[in-house]
C-alpha cells in the first residue's frame, strides 16, 4: 500500500528540526530511519500531515567520547553502532544487542534514537539502555533536557518525549573495570523481534558477583529491571545464579500474543536470565 | 511535489515525486525498473532490496525523497555492458538458486551486500546475512550454495 499524502520537511540542524516539528503542530511526525514509521504509514495506521526528516541533521550522527560517558547521536544507524570502536570498547552490550535487531537492510537504515523513541516493548535497545543507566538528551522549544532511562519509558509506544521534542543523543556511562555483559534473546527465526530478551551486566570482585543489573525486553508494556534478581545476585557466588534467576519474572506483567502466553514469557525470562548472567560472567 | 536528483544504475535522473512515493514505486513506475519487486506489506520479505549509497536497503521502506542526492543500484544495473552477469548472478544461475524466481532479485542484492562486508563468510554467516530475505519456495539450500560459490568457497 501507499501512505496517505503528507508534507515533507528536511531540516539540516537540531534547531531547524525543533522549529519544524513545532510548526507542524499536533499532526507532525519525526522521520528517522523510517523502519518503524514507514510500515505504519504504508498500512495507514497513522495519518501525519507533515514528516520532519532528520536524515540530513549531521550533528545527530555518530558516536563521540565525552569523558565519563560515550555519546551516541540519535541518528546513528544500527549498522554504524554495531561497528563503532567506542561502543565496542565501552558498551559492548549495545553492540551485541544491536546485532540481533532485524536484518542487515533494516540495520542500514534504522537508528539508535529511532528505536528508543519508538519504544516498542519487543524492541531490544530499551532493556539495554535501562541496564546501562543511559541518559536521554532531548531538545524542544524550551531548550535541552536530560531524561534518565528509568524515567524515559512510560507505556506501550509512549515515552517521556513531548510531541515537539527531538531526542538528539543518548549518553552511555562508561562502566569501568570489572564489568562484563551479555544480551540473550529468544525469537522466531523469520521475525527478529524478541519474544523475551534479557540484558545482563555483571561486576565481579574476587570471584563473586559484586553487582548485577538486569534489563528485560517484552516483559510488560515497557522495558523493566529485574530488581529481585539484582538483589539476589549482589554478593552471590556464581553457583547461586540459577537460584537468583528464578526471581526474573517477579512482579512482571508480560503480554500474551501469537508468539506466546504470559506464563510462557515468565518461564522464558527465568531461563534466559540464567543464561545471560552465566554468559556475562563467562561460565 | 518535491524535486529529487538520483543516480540509478549509473544514469542520473531529476524528477518530481510526491513525498509519499516509496522508492520501490519510483523505481518501478516512474523509471520502469520492474526488476525490483514487492513481495509484502510488512518490510519482512526483502524482495525489494536495492543498494542505496553502497548499502542494501528495503526499497519499500525508504521514501523516494530520502534517496535525493543518492545513488541506487538495482538488480537491473548488475550485468555488464555486453550482458555478462555479475558474479553473484552467475553463481545463482549455476547453482539453480531459484525456483519461482520472485525472491531472486532481492536475494542477489542481499548476497552482494553480505560479500562486500564479509568476503569469506561461513555457512552460518551467509544464513544470517540473508535473514532479511524470505524465499516462499523455501529454496534456501541452493541460495546458500550460490553464495558460497560466489565467495569462492567450495561447498
Ligand atoms: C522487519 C523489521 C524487523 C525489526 N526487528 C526488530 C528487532 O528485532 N528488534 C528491534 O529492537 N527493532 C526491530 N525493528 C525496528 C527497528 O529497530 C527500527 O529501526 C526502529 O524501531 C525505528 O527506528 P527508525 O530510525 O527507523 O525510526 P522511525 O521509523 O523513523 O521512527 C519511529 C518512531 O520514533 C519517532 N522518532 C524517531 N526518531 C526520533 C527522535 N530522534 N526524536 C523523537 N522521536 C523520534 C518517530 O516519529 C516514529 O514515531 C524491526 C523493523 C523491521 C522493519
Ligand atoms: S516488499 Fe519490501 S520487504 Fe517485502
Ligand atoms: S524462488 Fe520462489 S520465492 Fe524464492
Amino acid at each position: 500500500m501507499i501512505p496517505a499524502p503528507f508534507e515533507y520537511v528536511r531540516p539540516s540542524s537540531v534547531a531547524e528540526a525543533v522549529s519544524a516539528i513545532g510548526a507542524a503542530g499536533e499532526d507532525g511526525k519525526i522521520l528517522a530511519g523510517g523502519q518503524s514509521l514507514i510500515p505504519v504509514l504504508r498500512l495507514r495506521l497513522a495519518y501525519p500531515t507533515t514528516l520532519v526528516d532528520l536524515g540530513r541533521v549531521a550533528e545527530m550522527q555518530g558516536v563521540r567520547d565525552d569523558g565519563d560517558a560515550i555519546v551516541i547521536g540519535a541518528m546513528t544507524t544500527h549498522h554504524d553502532v554495531m561497528h563503532d570502536p567506542l561502543v565496542a570498547e565501552h558498551a559492548p552490550l549495545i553492540a551485541q544487542a544491536t546485532g540481533t535487531i532485524a536484518d542487515p537492510q533494516v540495520r542500514h537504515r534504522g537508528t539508535f534514537g529511532g528505536a528508543l523513541s519508538h519504544a516498542d516493548p519487543a524492541g531490544d535497545l530499551g532493556a539495554v539502555a535501562l541496564a546501562l543507566g543511559c541518559e536521554f538528551v532531548a531538545s524542544g522549544p524550551g531548550g535541552e533536557r536530560r531524561i534518565a532511562a528509568s524515567e524515559f519509558f512510560h507505556d506501550y509506544l509512549t515515552t517521556a518525549l513531548a510531541p515537539d521534542e527531538v531526542l538528539t543523543q543518548v549518553r552511555v556511562p562508561k562502566l569501568g573495570a570489572g564489568w562484563s555483559s551479555h544480551y540473550e534473546k529468544f525469537n522466531r527465526v523469520a521475525q527478529a523481534w524478541s519474544i523475551v530478551g534479557v540484558a545482563a551486566l555483571v561486576r565481579r570482585d574476587n570471584g563473586s558477583i559484586a553487582e548485577a543489573r538486569i534489563g528485560l525486553t517484552n516483559m510488560g508494556s515497557t522495558p523493566v529491571r529485574a530488581a529481585a534478581v539484582e538483589s539476589a545476585l549482589a554478593g552471590a557466588d556464581v553457583g547461586s545464579v540459577a537460584a537468583a534467576a528464578e526471581h526474573a519474572a517477579d512482579g512482571t506483567n508480560p503480554p500474551s500474543d501469537l508468539s506466546g502466553q504470559a506464563d510462557y514469557r515468565q518461564h522464558l525470562a527465568r531461563v534466559l536470565t540464567k543464561r545471560a548472567v552465566l554468559a556475562a560472567v563467562g561460565s | 511535489m518535491t524535486k529529487i536528483n538520483v543516480k540509478v544504475d549509473g544514469v542520473s535522473y531529476a524528477d518530481e515525486v510526491e513525498p509519499r512515493t516509496l522508492l520501490v514505486h519510483y523505481l518501478r513506475e516512474q523509471l520502469g525498473k520492474v526488476g525490483t519487486v514487492v513481495g509484502c506489506d510488512t518490510s519482512n520479505c526483502g524482495a525489494c532490496t536495492v543498494d542505496l549509497d553502497g548499502r542494501s536497503v528495503k526499497s519499500c521502506t525508504v521514501l523516494a525523497v530520502q534517496a535525493d542526492g543518492g545513488e541506487v543500484t538495482t538488480i537491473e544495473g548488475l550485468a555488464g555492458p555486453d550482458g555478462e552477469l555479475d558474479p553473484v548472478q552467475q553463481a545463482f544461475h549455476e547453482n539453480h538458486a531459484l525456483q519461482c524466481g520472485f525472491c531472486t532479485p532481492g536475494m542477489i542484492m542481499a548476497v552482494r551486500d553480505l560479500l562486500r562486508e564479509n568476503p569469506n563468510p561461513s555457512e552460518d554467516e551467509i544464513r544470517e546475512g540473508i535473514e532479511g530475505n524470505l524465499c516462499r519456495c523455501t529454496g534456501y539450500q541452493n541460495i546458500v550454495r550460490a553464495a558460497q560459490a560466489a565467495a569462492g568457497v567450495k561447498s
